[in-house]
Protein backbone atom coordinates (compact mmCIF):
# COMPACT_ATOMS: atom_id res chain seq x y z
CA UNK A 1 0.00 0.00 0.00
CA UNK A 2 2.23 2.81 -1.25
CA UNK A 3 -0.66 4.62 -2.94
CA UNK A 4 -0.95 7.04 -0.02
CA UNK A 5 2.60 8.22 -0.62
CA UNK A 6 1.87 8.60 -4.32
CA UNK A 7 -1.37 10.50 -3.62
CA UNK A 8 0.60 12.82 -1.31
CA UNK A 9 3.21 13.43 -4.01
CA UNK A 10 0.47 14.28 -6.52
CA UNK A 11 -1.13 16.68 -4.08
CA UNK A 12 2.22 18.26 -3.27
CA UNK A 13 2.77 18.87 -7.00
CA UNK A 14 -0.69 20.46 -7.30
CA UNK A 15 -0.05 22.83 -4.39
CA UNK A 16 3.39 23.77 -5.73
CA UNK A 17 1.97 24.49 -9.19
CA UNK A 18 -0.89 26.57 -7.75
CA UNK A 19 1.62 29.03 -6.32
CA UNK A 20 2.09 30.21 -9.93
CA UNK A 21 -1.66 30.74 -10.37
CA UNK A 22 -2.78 33.23 -7.74
CA UNK A 23 -6.53 33.80 -7.67
CA UNK A 24 -7.30 30.47 -9.32
CA UNK A 25 -8.03 26.99 -8.03
CA UNK A 26 -7.37 23.51 -9.50
CA UNK A 27 -10.38 21.54 -10.79
CA UNK A 28 -8.63 18.51 -12.23
CA UNK A 29 -5.28 16.75 -12.09
CA UNK A 30 -4.44 14.16 -14.71
CA UNK A 31 -1.75 11.54 -14.19
CA UNK A 32 -0.41 8.74 -16.38
CA UNK A 33 0.01 5.31 -14.84
CA UNK A 34 1.66 2.48 -16.75
CA UNK A 35 0.28 -1.05 -16.57
CA UNK A 36 3.60 -2.10 -15.03
CA UNK A 37 3.75 0.75 -12.53
CA UNK A 38 2.39 -1.41 -9.68
CA UNK A 39 -0.15 1.25 -8.72
CA UNK A 40 -3.68 0.26 -7.86
CA UNK A 41 -6.10 2.83 -9.27
CA UNK A 42 -8.86 2.22 -6.76
CA UNK A 43 -6.47 2.46 -3.81
CA UNK A 44 -4.97 5.62 -5.28
CA UNK A 45 -8.41 7.24 -5.70
CA UNK A 46 -9.38 6.24 -2.18
CA UNK A 47 -6.20 7.82 -0.78
CA UNK A 48 -6.57 10.92 -2.93
CA UNK A 49 -10.13 11.49 -1.75
CA UNK A 50 -9.08 10.87 1.84
CA UNK A 51 -6.39 13.54 1.78
CA UNK A 52 -8.31 16.15 -0.23
CA UNK A 53 -11.63 15.68 1.61
CA UNK A 54 -12.61 18.53 3.96
CA UNK A 55 -9.71 20.65 2.73
CA UNK A 56 -9.66 23.57 0.30
CA UNK A 57 -9.05 20.98 -2.45
CA UNK A 58 -12.15 18.90 -1.75
CA UNK A 59 -13.74 17.87 -5.05
CA UNK A 60 -10.49 18.11 -7.04
CA UNK A 61 -10.92 15.55 -9.81
CA UNK A 62 -8.24 12.90 -10.31
CA UNK A 63 -8.02 11.57 -13.85
CA UNK A 64 -5.87 8.51 -14.50
CA UNK A 65 -4.67 7.66 -18.01
CA UNK A 66 -3.56 4.05 -18.12
CA UNK A 67 -0.54 3.49 -20.39
CA UNK A 68 -0.07 0.07 -22.00
CA UNK A 69 3.26 -1.73 -22.19
CA UNK A 70 5.00 -0.64 -25.39
CA UNK A 71 7.92 -2.17 -27.24
CA UNK A 72 9.96 -1.19 -30.28
CA UNK A 73 11.47 -3.64 -32.75
CA UNK A 74 15.24 -3.22 -33.14
CA UNK A 75 15.10 -4.88 -36.56
CA UNK A 76 12.37 -2.92 -38.35
CA UNK A 77 11.70 -0.04 -35.94
CA UNK A 78 8.01 -0.87 -35.56
CA UNK A 79 6.49 0.28 -32.26
CA UNK A 80 3.72 -1.83 -30.82
CA UNK A 81 1.56 -2.35 -27.76
CA UNK A 82 2.30 -5.58 -25.92
CA UNK A 83 -0.77 -7.65 -25.16
CA UNK A 84 -0.74 -10.83 -23.13
CA UNK A 85 3.05 -10.59 -22.78
CA UNK A 86 3.75 -11.26 -26.44
CA UNK A 87 6.99 -9.43 -27.13
CA UNK A 88 7.52 -10.58 -30.72
CA UNK A 89 7.31 -7.83 -33.36
CA UNK A 90 3.90 -8.20 -35.06
CA UNK A 91 5.37 -6.81 -38.30
CA UNK A 92 8.57 -8.78 -38.88
CA UNK A 93 8.30 -11.46 -36.12
CA UNK A 94 11.69 -10.50 -34.65
CA UNK A 95 12.24 -11.06 -30.92
CA UNK A 96 14.90 -8.32 -30.93
CA UNK A 97 12.60 -5.84 -29.24
CA UNK A 98 13.05 -3.29 -26.48
CA UNK A 99 10.73 -1.71 -23.96
CA UNK A 100 9.74 1.91 -24.61
CA UNK A 101 7.00 2.37 -22.02
CA UNK A 102 4.56 0.87 -19.57
CA UNK A 103 5.94 1.81 -16.15
CA UNK A 104 4.95 5.50 -16.25
CA UNK A 105 3.94 7.34 -13.11
CA UNK A 106 3.75 10.88 -14.42
CA UNK A 107 1.90 14.12 -13.89
CA UNK A 108 0.32 14.96 -17.24
CA UNK A 109 -1.56 18.22 -16.73
CA UNK A 110 -3.90 20.06 -14.44
CA UNK A 111 -6.88 22.27 -15.09
CA UNK A 112 -7.18 25.52 -13.18
CA UNK A 113 -10.14 27.85 -13.05
CA UNK A 114 -10.72 31.39 -11.95
CA UNK A 115 -12.59 31.61 -8.68
CA UNK A 116 -16.34 31.90 -9.12
CA UNK A 117 -16.58 29.86 -12.35
CA UNK A 118 -17.37 26.48 -10.78
CA UNK A 119 -18.76 24.95 -7.65
CA UNK A 120 -15.42 23.42 -6.69
CA UNK A 121 -13.24 25.36 -4.29
CA UNK A 122 -15.44 28.46 -4.32
CA UNK A 123 -15.68 28.78 -0.56
CA UNK A 124 -13.02 31.49 -0.45
CA UNK A 125 -14.76 33.78 -2.99
CA UNK A 126 -17.74 36.20 -2.84
CA UNK B 1 -10.54 27.02 -17.59
CA UNK B 2 -6.83 26.80 -18.31
CA UNK B 3 -4.97 23.55 -18.92
CA UNK B 4 -1.48 23.58 -17.41
CA UNK B 5 0.95 20.96 -18.74
CA UNK B 6 3.06 19.40 -15.97
CA UNK B 7 4.95 16.58 -17.72
CA UNK B 8 7.09 15.30 -14.92
CA UNK B 9 7.26 12.21 -12.77
CA UNK B 10 4.93 11.91 -9.81
CA UNK B 11 7.81 10.72 -7.65
CA UNK B 12 10.16 13.36 -9.05
CA UNK B 13 11.43 14.22 -5.55
CA UNK B 14 12.40 10.58 -4.96
CA UNK B 15 13.81 10.27 -8.46
CA UNK B 16 15.95 13.39 -8.05
CA UNK B 17 17.58 11.95 -4.93
CA UNK B 18 17.94 8.56 -6.63
CA UNK B 19 19.68 10.19 -9.60
CA UNK B 20 22.12 11.93 -7.24
CA UNK B 21 22.81 8.64 -5.45
CA UNK B 22 23.34 6.85 -8.77
CA UNK B 23 25.84 9.52 -9.88
CA UNK B 24 27.72 9.21 -6.57
CA UNK B 25 27.83 5.40 -6.86
CA UNK B 26 29.14 5.66 -10.42
CA UNK B 27 31.73 8.24 -9.44
CA UNK B 28 33.09 5.86 -6.77
CA UNK B 29 32.76 2.73 -8.92
CA UNK B 30 30.24 1.22 -6.49
CA UNK B 31 27.84 -1.48 -7.66
CA UNK B 32 24.53 -0.94 -5.85
CA UNK B 33 21.99 -3.78 -5.97
CA UNK B 34 18.40 -3.51 -4.72
CA UNK B 35 17.07 -6.93 -3.64
CA UNK B 36 13.29 -7.28 -3.54
CA UNK B 37 10.94 -10.15 -2.69
CA UNK B 38 7.94 -11.19 -0.64
CA UNK B 39 8.61 -11.51 3.09
CA UNK B 40 10.39 -14.79 3.80
CA UNK B 41 11.73 -15.54 0.30
CA UNK B 42 15.29 -15.56 1.60
CA UNK B 43 16.84 -12.14 0.99
CA UNK B 44 18.71 -12.14 4.30
CA UNK B 45 19.79 -15.78 3.86
CA UNK B 46 21.11 -14.99 0.38
CA UNK B 47 23.08 -12.04 1.75
CA UNK B 48 24.40 -14.11 4.69
CA UNK B 49 25.81 -16.80 2.44
CA UNK B 50 27.08 -14.19 -0.04
CA UNK B 51 28.89 -12.19 2.66
CA UNK B 52 30.35 -15.42 4.07
CA UNK B 53 31.86 -16.18 0.66
CA UNK B 54 33.58 -12.79 0.26
CA UNK B 55 37.13 -12.12 1.49
CA UNK B 56 37.23 -10.19 4.79
CA UNK B 57 39.01 -7.23 3.14
CA UNK B 58 36.26 -6.88 0.53
CA UNK B 59 34.74 -3.40 0.37
CA UNK B 60 31.10 -4.39 0.87
CA UNK B 61 28.26 -2.87 2.87
CA UNK B 62 24.59 -3.64 3.42
CA UNK B 63 21.53 -1.49 4.10
CA UNK B 64 18.68 -3.68 5.23
CA UNK B 65 15.08 -2.47 5.48
CA UNK B 66 12.26 -3.69 7.67
CA UNK B 67 9.17 -2.19 9.19
CA UNK B 68 10.35 -3.01 12.70
CA UNK B 69 13.35 -4.62 14.54
CA UNK B 70 17.02 -4.74 13.65
CA UNK B 71 17.04 -8.56 13.58
CA UNK B 72 18.31 -8.72 9.99
CA UNK B 73 21.15 -6.28 10.63
CA UNK B 74 22.17 -8.41 13.64
CA UNK B 75 22.28 -11.51 11.41
CA UNK B 76 24.32 -9.73 8.74
CA UNK B 77 26.78 -8.01 11.11
CA UNK B 78 28.28 -11.39 12.00
CA UNK B 79 30.34 -11.16 8.81
CA UNK B 80 32.14 -7.98 9.96
CA UNK B 81 31.16 -5.83 7.01
CA UNK B 82 29.40 -2.50 7.63
CA UNK B 83 25.64 -3.10 8.00
CA UNK B 84 22.88 -0.65 8.84
CA UNK B 85 19.26 -1.36 9.59
CA UNK B 86 16.64 0.96 8.15
CA UNK B 87 13.42 0.64 10.13
CA UNK B 88 10.63 2.31 8.21
CA UNK B 89 8.16 2.30 11.11
CA UNK B 90 5.28 1.16 8.91
CA UNK B 91 6.22 2.16 5.39
CA UNK B 92 6.13 -0.85 3.08
CA UNK B 93 9.14 0.09 0.92
CA UNK B 94 12.44 1.95 1.07
CA UNK B 95 12.72 5.30 -0.69
CA UNK B 96 15.76 7.18 -1.95
CA UNK B 97 15.75 9.64 0.95
CA UNK B 98 16.10 6.78 3.46
CA UNK B 99 19.11 5.47 1.52
CA UNK B 100 20.69 8.93 1.36
CA UNK B 101 20.19 9.46 5.09
CA UNK B 102 21.62 6.09 6.09
CA UNK B 103 24.65 6.48 3.83
CA UNK B 104 25.50 9.85 5.33
CA UNK B 105 28.22 8.68 7.72
CA UNK B 106 29.77 6.03 5.45
CA UNK B 107 32.67 6.99 3.23
CA UNK B 108 31.71 5.95 -0.28
CA UNK B 109 35.38 5.86 -1.31
CA UNK B 110 35.74 2.84 1.02
CA UNK B 111 33.08 0.82 -0.83
CA UNK B 112 32.87 -1.24 -4.03
CA UNK B 113 29.60 -3.04 -3.45
CA UNK B 114 26.41 -1.97 -1.69
CA UNK B 115 23.55 -4.37 -1.14
CA UNK B 116 20.14 -2.92 -0.32
CA UNK B 117 17.72 -5.41 1.17
CA UNK B 118 14.30 -3.87 0.62
CA UNK B 119 11.29 -4.33 2.90
CA UNK B 120 9.65 -7.70 2.19
CA UNK B 121 6.98 -6.75 -0.36
CA UNK B 122 6.63 -7.67 -4.01
CA UNK B 123 4.62 -4.62 -5.06
CA UNK B 124 5.50 -1.24 -3.59
CA UNK B 125 9.33 -1.36 -3.72
CA UNK B 126 9.14 -1.66 -7.50
CA UNK B 127 7.92 1.97 -7.78
CA UNK B 128 10.83 3.53 -5.88
CA UNK B 129 14.18 4.08 -7.57
CA UNK B 130 16.95 3.92 -4.96
CA UNK B 131 19.79 4.80 -7.32
CA UNK B 132 20.67 1.12 -7.78
CA UNK B 133 22.44 -0.28 -10.84
CA UNK B 134 20.02 -3.21 -10.88
CA UNK B 135 17.01 -4.63 -9.11
CA UNK B 136 17.17 -8.30 -8.18
CA UNK B 137 13.93 -10.16 -7.47
CA UNK B 138 13.87 -13.32 -5.35
CA UNK B 139 11.18 -15.97 -5.59
CA UNK B 140 11.27 -19.02 -3.33
CA UNK B 141 10.01 -22.43 -4.38
CA UNK B 142 7.52 -22.46 -1.50
CA UNK B 143 5.62 -19.69 -3.31
CA UNK B 144 3.63 -20.17 -6.52
CA UNK B 145 5.38 -20.65 -9.85
CA UNK B 146 2.78 -18.27 -11.34
CA UNK B 147 3.93 -15.36 -9.17
CA UNK B 148 5.64 -13.53 -12.08
CA UNK B 149 2.22 -13.36 -13.78
CA UNK B 150 0.47 -12.19 -10.60
CA UNK B 151 3.03 -9.51 -9.72
CA UNK B 152 4.46 -8.59 -13.13
CA UNK B 153 5.88 -5.16 -12.33
CA UNK B 154 8.85 -6.25 -10.25
CA UNK B 155 9.78 -9.05 -12.69
CA UNK B 156 9.48 -6.52 -15.53
CA UNK B 157 11.91 -4.16 -13.82
CA UNK B 158 14.48 -6.64 -12.44
CA UNK B 159 17.69 -7.64 -14.23
CA UNK B 160 18.02 -10.90 -12.32
CA UNK B 161 15.58 -13.43 -10.85
CA UNK B 162 16.97 -15.63 -8.09
CA UNK B 163 14.88 -18.73 -7.44
CA UNK B 164 15.62 -19.64 -3.83
CA UNK B 165 15.19 -22.63 -1.47
CA UNK B 166 15.75 -25.10 -4.33
CA UNK B 167 16.66 -27.76 -1.73
CA UNK B 168 12.90 -27.92 -0.99
CA UNK B 169 11.95 -28.76 -4.60
CA UNK B 170 11.37 -32.47 -3.87
CA UNK B 171 8.74 -31.54 -1.27
CA UNK B 172 6.73 -28.83 -3.01
CA UNK B 173 4.62 -28.73 -6.19
CA UNK B 174 6.69 -25.87 -7.64
CA UNK B 175 7.68 -26.25 -11.29
CA UNK B 176 10.93 -24.37 -11.68
CA UNK B 177 10.76 -24.35 -15.48
CA UNK B 178 7.22 -22.93 -15.38
CA UNK B 179 8.39 -20.21 -13.01
CA UNK B 180 11.30 -19.34 -15.33
CA UNK B 181 9.01 -19.38 -18.36
CA UNK B 182 6.49 -17.11 -16.61
CA UNK B 183 9.26 -14.66 -15.65
CA UNK B 184 10.48 -14.60 -19.27
CA UNK B 185 6.95 -13.97 -20.51
CA UNK B 186 6.94 -10.76 -18.46
CA UNK B 187 10.57 -9.88 -19.17
CA UNK B 188 12.25 -11.83 -21.97
CA UNK B 189 15.71 -10.48 -21.09
CA UNK B 190 15.63 -11.39 -17.38
CA UNK B 191 18.56 -13.51 -16.19
CA UNK B 192 17.76 -16.39 -13.86
CA UNK B 193 19.79 -18.29 -11.27
CA UNK B 194 18.59 -21.05 -8.97
CA UNK B 195 20.09 -21.28 -5.49
CA UNK B 196 19.82 -23.01 -2.16
CA UNK B 197 21.21 -20.92 0.67
CA UNK B 198 21.22 -24.04 2.81
CA UNK B 199 23.37 -26.28 0.58
CA UNK B 200 25.09 -23.60 -1.51
CA UNK B 201 23.79 -25.13 -4.74
CA UNK B 202 23.74 -22.54 -7.51
CA UNK B 203 25.89 -20.05 -5.60
CA UNK B 204 28.64 -20.38 -8.17
CA UNK B 205 26.29 -18.96 -10.85
CA UNK B 206 25.07 -16.16 -8.57
CA UNK B 207 28.61 -15.18 -7.59
CA UNK B 208 29.65 -15.24 -11.26
CA UNK B 209 26.82 -12.84 -12.08
CA UNK B 210 27.83 -10.64 -9.16
CA UNK B 211 31.48 -10.69 -10.20
CA UNK B 212 30.67 -9.66 -13.77
CA UNK B 213 28.49 -6.79 -12.57
CA UNK B 214 31.19 -5.65 -10.13
CA UNK B 215 33.79 -5.57 -12.90
CA UNK B 216 31.42 -3.62 -15.14
CA UNK B 217 30.80 -1.06 -12.38
CA UNK B 218 34.50 -0.21 -12.04
CA UNK B 219 35.67 2.73 -14.12
CA UNK B 220 38.15 1.58 -16.78
CA UNK B 221 41.64 1.87 -15.33
CA UNK B 222 44.69 2.42 -17.52
CA UNK B 223 46.33 -0.83 -18.63
CA UNK B 224 49.36 -1.53 -16.41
Amino acid sequence: MHEMGIANSVLHAVRTEMQSHPGAYPSKICIRVGQMAAVDQDALRFCFEAITGETDLEGLELEVEVCPVRYRCRQCGHEFVVEDYLFRCPDCSSLETECTGGDELELAYMEVEEHGTSTVGTQSTQ
Amino acid sequence: MERVPLERKVLSENDKIAATLRARFQEHGILCLNTISSPGSGKTSLLERTLASLPSHDRVAVLTGDIQTDNDAARLRRFHFPVKQITTGGTCHLDARMIERHLADWKLEDLDLLFIENVGNLVCPSSYDLGEAAKIVLLSVTEGDDKPLKYPSIFFKSDLLILTKTDLLPYVPFDIETAAENARRIHPGIEIVKVSCLTGNGFHEWLMWLGERRRAAKPLSPVA
